[in-house]
């Protein structure tokens, strides 16, 4: 067994130490507490390395490793935790730790103005091992101990201003959000626990709950409506990344979820937290793809397929209206995460990781750039007011540009086009229905559309943020909103260097992973499900191929193109100016704006039914409850007011006379003590006397 | 050889000298002699018994008497002792004044 297989425990409790001595330090300890943060992250990278290093160049069955240990004994049961080395484990953990470090870095920058700035590390690092330790576990437990302890770490971070309301709010919808789908993950867990009497995926002997016999149990095992205990565990896991990763009917709490600082909504949308629900799906993908007899496609699977072409879609049309910067991030990733579920569903492991890991890199980009631009804009976050910040941004705008280029998909060079390809084509060959191909295919176009209307809308033309200004200057009876606009008199800035760096790596990262991810050489996909990868121009060539790469790289011109003429042409000169695509389809957009309404439709639903219940458990409890109880309290006080009469006039007087006697007794007896030893000694003398005539009289008889 | 009822007789009456002492005295040191003469007395009665009865030849009586002895001289030494601190405390021996112990 080799070292780094041995010590993969270490990757996550580095940065826990972190945590925890952080967590123990003053307020002024800024530098230490990000010293550390970022320390431990760093080494954490460098044992990702190692392991990355270790699962190189091995193929099939043995490119997995794994360690497990008896966690404590209940009786005969076991409890064993263990963790994992395989290159789904390793590419993450690399990803992370690296991704992770340049966003620590650039929390330094971010965060420099903040006074909780201890706290801040101290929530990064927490979150960052428990991520990384739930990508290393071997137990779906300790995977789901993991789980939650990020989504508790993503709580303290969305909520990290606690003082604004909205944050505050935000903080606990995502809580509670993540939470519905986690019952059902729950459940899952407990039912595959009863099916095989294990939680380990993999162990020395074969049983573990993700090999062979185990998975043949399960499949044979009929339960209610006719659906395997395999089809029905994979539906409850997915439930589970449903609400993990932001999937359609859970999708809610993502986008609000940028109340957050903004390295934390890189850090959960890019590297971390959204990426978990995926790679759930990923690790039990032995589970997902067993196929029951009857049904020509593996049930689970085939959810995942929907609930994710049908995300891709949603996302990019909401996105498409959005005028908060990160907003529209926010549903860009919940679109590209649905095209990872989409790939993971029709293609398997390799399609889905292999966008999530470009995908990484890339969204990290972007909501690192934005919040360079935020900063920059004196934490304006508006698109409409900014514009023209490409001068006074120039490497914020050259990094943001290519992240922009690959998270639309703009052909050959940026590794975003390539993964996507990868899950068109994967769609396009899959059997059941051309449906999420087409979905898909839109979703590329508006992906390209509502990035290039990004783009115009913050760099093209020229600075919008001074007219807010101005209007202030208008109401000088206002010296409150005076104040406010005061800062927008200085023109934007561009970020200092501690910022604008990891920038910097990111895009290059960004450009640089198409090496190893095009169809001539496939080495990133190949590796993640452990086979070599082969230099085979005939890949690239076949006519499937190059027709689809033609197609997307038509749709994503088309985009651009589209997005160009409408935002490009004639970039917007005022703040309040309506949108040039609400001037054509106003109904439409109107639609898009408000998110297609969902969470209205939550708020007049489920959420208000949730308060009705809840009154009525109140009603319940203070009509009736509360009556009951009120009840026993006056029986009890009656009965103690009887116990008090009895107590006062019976059992008192009793003992009080009782007590008088026994200290008359006392007295009586105290007057045989008179302290003269002469008395004492004539006393010894009688009982003498008496005693010897007692003996001579007995004796005599 | 004198008959044991003559030693028992002597003994009896050095015990009634003792007790009379230790009940008519009143100064503390004279007391302590009329009890050490009624311990005493009891040492001859063991000494009686002991050459009068059927093993004389075994040291018991002998032994218990020494005991006997040893032991109060060692009570003569404390209650010397505690007479010498009660007449520091109460600048009297006399065993009437002293009643601090009245209950």
């Amino acid at each position: 067994m080799s070292w780094i297989l041995q010590n993969l425990w270490l990757i996550p409790v580095l940065p826990l130490l972190a945590a925890g001595i952080s967590a123990l330090l003053k307020r002024p300890n800024r530098s230490l507490a990000a010293g550390l943060a970022i320390g431990s992250m760093g080494a954490s990278f460098l044992l990702s390395c190692m392991a990355f290093a270790e699962t190189l160049g091995k193929h099939g069955a043995a490119s997995r490793q794994f360690h497990n240990f008896d966690w404590f004994a209940l009786g005969d049961t076991v409890v064993r935790l263990g963790w994992v080395l395989d290159p789904l484990t390793a590419a993450m953990v690399v990803m992370i730790t690296f991704v992770g470090s340049l966003i620590f870095i650039f929390s330094v920058g971010y965060m420099s103005h903040d006074e909780n700035f201890t706290r801040f590390f101290c929530f990064l690092s927490l979150f960052a091992a428990a991520m990384l330790g739930l990508i290393i576990a071997n137990n779906l437990l300790l995977l789901f101990m993991c789980w939650e302890l990020v989504g508790l770490a993503s709580y303290l971070l969305i909520g990290f201003w606690f003082h604004k309301p909205s944050a505050a709010a935000a903080a606990k919808k995502a809580f509670i959000t993540t939470r519905i789908g986690d019952v059902f993950f729950f459940l899952g867990i407990v039912w595959l626990y009863s099916e095989t009497g294990t939680l380990l995926f993999y162990t020395e002997d074969h049983t573990g709950c993700l090999e062979q016999a185990a998975l043949a149990k399960m499949v044979a095992h009929t339960t209610i409506g006719g659906l395997a205990a395999s089809s029905a565990i994979g539906l409850l896991l997915f439930c589970g990344a449903i609400g993990k990763s932001g999937q359609l009917p859970l999708h809610v709490w993502l986008p609000d979820a940028m109340e957050g600082p903004t390295p934390v909504s890189a850090l959960i949308h890019a590297a971390t937290m959204v990426a978990a629900g995926v790679f759930l799906v990923a690790r039990v993908y032995p589970l997902m793809e067993l196929q029951q007899a009857g049904v020509s496609e593996p049930i689970p699977l085939t959810a995942v397929t929907w609930i994710g072409a049908l995300t891709a879609i949603f996302g990019a049309l909401v996105a498409v209206s959005q005028t908060d910067i990160k907003r529209i991030l926010a549903y860009s990733t919940v679109s590209q995460l649905g095209y990872m579920m989409m790939g993971l569903g029709i293609g398997g492991v390799a399609v889905g990781m292999f966008h999530l890991l470009t995908h990484a890199f890339f969204k990290a980009l972007l909501f690192l750039g934005s919040g360079s631009i935020i900063h920059g804009c004196h934490e304006e976050q508006d698109i409409r007011r900014m514009g023209g910040i490409k001068k006074y941004m120039p490497v914020t705008f050259a990094t943001y540009a290519i992240g922009m280029m690959a998270l639309s998909g703009v052909p050959l060079v940026f590794c975003g086009f390539w993964s996507k390809d990868e899950i068109l084509h994967a769609a396009w060959l899959y059997q059941p229905s051309k449906i999420p191909f087409f979905l898909g295919l839109g979703g590329a176009f508006l992906t390209a559309f509502y990035m290039t209307r990004q783009m115009c809308f913050v760099f093209a033309g020229k600075y919008r943020g001074h007219a807010r200004e101005s209007m202030a200057d208008s109401h000088d009876s206002h010296p409150a909103v005076h104040e406010a606009g005061h800062g927008h008199a200085h023109d934007p800035h561009e970020s200092p260097a501690v910022m604008t760096l990891p920038l910097q790596i990111l895009a290059a990262c960004t450009v640089l992973l198409t090496l190893v991810s095009t169809p001539l050489w496939p080495w990133l996909p190949e590796y993640l499900v452990a086979q070599a990868a082969h230099f085979d121009a005939a890949k690239l060539f076949n006519a499937g191929t190059l027709t689809l790469l033609v197609v997307s790289g038509v749709v994503v011109a088309g985009g651009i193109g589209l997005g160009w003429w409408f935002y490009g042409l004639l970039p917007a000169e005022k703040p309040d100016e309506t949108d040039p695509l609400e001037q054509q389809f106003p109904e439409q957009f109107a639609w898009s704006r408000g998110k297609f309404f969902v969470d209205e439709l939550y708020a007049a639903t489920f959420v208000k039914w949730n308060a009705r219940l809840g009154e009525l458990c109140h009603d319940l409890d203070r009509r009736v409850l509360d009556l009951l109880v009120s009840l026993v309290g006056w029986a009890t006080t009656g009965c103690a007011h009887v116990a008090k009469l009895f107590d006062e006039f019976v059992v008192n007087k009793l003992f009080d006379a009782g007590c008088t006697e026994v200290r008359r007794g006392a007295e009586a007896a105290s007057e045989l003590q008179s302290g003269q030893i002469h008395q004492y000694l004539r006393s010894i003398g009688l009982a003498l006397v008496l005693f010897v005539f007692i003996l001579a009289v007995g004796c005599n008889k | 050889m004198t008959p044991l009822s003559g030693y028992l007789l002597v003994s009896a009456l050095l015990f009634c000298i003792g007790l009379a002492g230790a009940l008519t005295r009143r100064n503390a040191i004279m007391v302590l002699i009329g009890i050490e003469l009624m311990l005493n007395a009891a040492n001859l009665n063991f000494i009686a018994f002991w050459r009068f009865s059927e093993h004389p030849e075994t040291q018991t009586g002998l032994m218990f008497a020494l005991f006997s002895i040893a032991i109060a001289a060692a009570e003569a030494a404390v209650g010397l002792a505690l007479i010498i601190t009660i007449y520091r405390h109460f600048r009297t021996a006399n065993v009437d004044k002293v009643e601090e112990m009245k209950g």
